[in-house]
């Protein structure tokens, strides 16, 4: 009878990380054409409308290059929080209130030049979003209040305070619909490009570049970013080593909402032209998986993020020959069951063996 | 009694409406984080199950097909998730989550490949819809405090399958060895239980509970297609098990509560001149208050199993 063990990997490759994930993926594409096989359509012809087609008309690159930079830089938010195991899954309310904040202050201060206003509108969304990080982190800090579920609560009371102001104090008074009047030139992220279509593109993007080097130089040569992977990897290590984990958990938290809540002001000033209830639009959740394929890697984050921003902006195309475009979010999600499995293959290998009468100290799995 | 008759007994049936769908994904979360798996894709698994169930007794006009299409479908999800989270070691908040947005877009996916507005037929409502009334006449409980047994079928079931959950979970060795598991793995491991068996019967089961969650939304509750018709009742139904302490009467009562707090929200609507989306916000504000409040006096006995979150891996200990 010959049995199978699982023996633990020690290290492995880049290579090896990269085929599985290719793996994995190609695995992925072939349960989704199973999916397809509902509809009367040819996968083939299916995920060129999703992977290829986004890249041919004109402003299909600008819009994934948006959507990589609002990804990317909630992913960045993300990451921070993941690494020290704090699950923060309210994304999507830290962008919400992210986007009030920069809101309110160019409502507030609407004459000021740009150049002034920009920057204190970029520090209101943070300032937002960082708050409404900080309710979840200090309950989690002191009394470890399940943080999940606390952080996903907060996502649906922000909605319903951004539909609020959309229904009442802030009302376009000359819109008839529950609309937000658009922001004025002057509270907008230019465009660094001049000519078209190029210069359609705002500048937002740049704010994620630095976010990105930002993030990669705290999380790996700060203390404070050593501090938080301990912290993430045993919280009583932390406490023997003397540190202060409530501390930690409150100045972390604050950096991860509230760079989803620069996400918030990147949509309201230059992907969207004013804050609306579907200002984040399920994004603070694509976001989760982005952060958790890049591995907590900052520099894989933008990749990631570029790779979902595609299939995001091809899903449209895919109506055209008569497949809904939820299918995107299918596959995106057959995707992830793909990896998550997948990754299995690099923390164990698979031994088979003969009759293990000599080796029954090694673990062996019946199932 | 007029009272009771006019007022609290309408009010009570319609809050039993609204905490059932909470009551079936309640339950199944606490069978699945009794095994030691806290999933996170409650909501997925009762859109799959609406959906399944919402799709197969349109085209079978059968309501016992449509619900068990819902049930294996949730069963489904909760295997995809067993699959990766027991045999394959993955991180169960992670996989949770991708559960969830699986189920959300296979849903929409699945419900949008015909455009047709559709609702389920009578031949298949009439089976779910409270049956009491018709038995005793034509409105033969109108006026009569019995009028509070009026309920769904799918209502009953679910307050059965609470009461056999406690049952089974106290009074059965197979409840004691699944609490076994879910507090310890390497005691229960040693002690001869197979571990991953146990994680995989109960998140499964877990999982068709919460699909027939979603086909009483589906079949019956909002018999009309509609994309969402889960809307968070499965994240409330996640947080619901912390505050229930993991406990499947406790979850009975806490559906009610939590029914008729999303009702209350509703019917101040109408009498109050304030945004309606301020008291929306009531149940999330209520779920986190649930969730500061239990963790502050968190007790022993009804703390979360303590194998949630860890995977089995007898080689680590």
């Amino acid at each position: 009878m010959s049995q199978f063990r699982l023996v633990k990997r020690d290290n492995t490759t880049t290579m090896q990380h990269m085929m599985v994930r290719v793996i994995a993926i190609l695995i992925a594409f072939g349960i989704s054409s199973l999916l397809l096989v509902f509809t009367k359509s040819s996968p083939l012809q299916a995920f060129y409308n999703l992977l290829v087609e986004p890249f041919q008309y004109r402003s299909g690159p600008i819009e994934i290059v948006k959507l990589t930079t609002s990804l990317s830089v909630i992913s960045l938010g993300i990451a921070f929080a993941f690494k020290m195991k704090f699950w923060n899954i309210g994304a999507e309310g830290q962008i919400l209130l992210g986007a009030i904040g920069a809101m309110f202050v160019a409502r507030s201060f609407p004459t000021l030049s740009s150049s002034i206003l920009l920057p204190f509108m970029l520090l209101g969304s943070f300032v937002f979003g960082a708050l409404w990080g900080l309710l979840p982190a200090f309950f989690k800090a002191k009394f470890g209040t399940n943080e999940t579920l606390f952080t996903l609560m907060m996502n649906y009371i922000a909605l319903n305070i951004v539909k609020t102001l959309e229904s009442g104090p802030w009302k376009d008074p000359k819109s008839f619909q529950n609309t937000i009047a658009a922001l004025p030139d002057n509270a907008r992220i230019p465009s660094i490009f001049t000519e078209i279509p190029w210069s359609l593109l705002n500048a937002g993007f740049i704010i994620a570049i630095i976010l990105t080097i930002f993030s990669y130089y705290y999380i790996n040569h700060t203390k404070s970013g050593y501090e938080l992977s301990v912290v993430g990897e045993s919280e009583s290590t932390a406490r023997y080593a003397g540190m202060n984990v409530f501390a930690i958990v409150i100045r972390t938290m604050i950096i991860s909402a509230g760079v989803c809540g620069i996400a918030g002001f990147i949509q309201v000033a230059g992907n969207n032209s004013t804050l609306s209830s579907g200002v984040a639009g399920g994004l603070g959740f694509t976001a989760i998986i982005t952060t958790w394929l890049s591995k907590l890697n900052m520099f894989m984050i933008p990749v990631v993020s570029f790779f979902f921003a595609i299939i995001a902006i091809g899903k449209d195309g895919l109506v055209t020959i008569g497949v809904p475009s939820a299918a995107a979010e299918a596959i995106q999600g057959i995707i992830l069951f793909c990896i998550l499995g997948c990754e299995f293959f690099l923390r164990y290998k698979i031994g088979f063996e003969k009759n293990s009468d000599e080796k029954v100290s090694k673990v062996r799995s019946a199932s | 009694m007029k009272f009771l008759i006019n007022d609290f007994i309408p009010y009570f049936l319609l809050a039993v409406g609204y905490g059932i769908p909470i009551l079936y994904g309640t339950l199944g979360g606490i069978l699945a984080e009794k095994a030691g798996n806290i999933n996170l894709g409650i909501e997925g698994m009762m859109l799959m199950g609406a959906a399944a169930g919402f799709l197969v007794s349109l085209s079978t006009e059968n309501v016992i097909y449509g619900l068990l299409a819902a049930i294996v479908a949730g069963g489904f999800g909760a295997l995809i998730y067993a699959f990766l989270t027991v045999s394959l070691k993955a991180n169960q908040i992670v996989t949770g989550l991708s559960l969830t947005i699986f189920g959300a877009g296979i849903t929409r996916f699945l419900l949008n490949l015909n455009k047709e507005v559709v609702r389920i037929p009578n031949s298949v409502q009439k089976y779910l819809k409270p049956v009491l009334s018709d038995v005793m006449g034509i409105g033969g409980l109108d006026d009569s405090i019995f009028k509070i047994f009026d309920l769904s079928l799918l209502v009953y079931l679910a307050f059965l399958i609470a009461i056999v959950l406690h049952f089974y979970l106290n009074h059965t060795r197979y409840g004691l060895n699944l609490r076994a598991v879910g507090e310890n793995l390497a005691a229960a491991d040693a002690a001869g239980i197979n571990v991953n068996l146990y994680k995989y019967v109960h998140v499964v089961l877990g999982g068709a509970l919460c699909g027939l969650g979603g086909a009483y939304l589906s079949m019956y509750y909002i018999p009309i297609k509609t994309e969402d018709v889960v809307h968070g009742n499965g994240w409330i139904a996640v947080a619901l098990v912390i505050f229930v302490s993991w406990k499947p009467l406790r979850a009975i009562v806490g559906s009610l509560l939590f029914g008729s707090l999303a009702l209350l929200g509703k019917s101040l609507q109408t009498g109050v001149s304030m945004s309606p989306y301020l008291l929306d916000m009531l149940p999330f504000i209520v779920t986190i208050l649930v969730l500061i409040i239990t963790s502050v006096k968190m007790s022993k006995e009804n703390a979360q199993p303590k194998s949630c979150g860890v995977n089995f891996d007898r080689e680590e200990r």
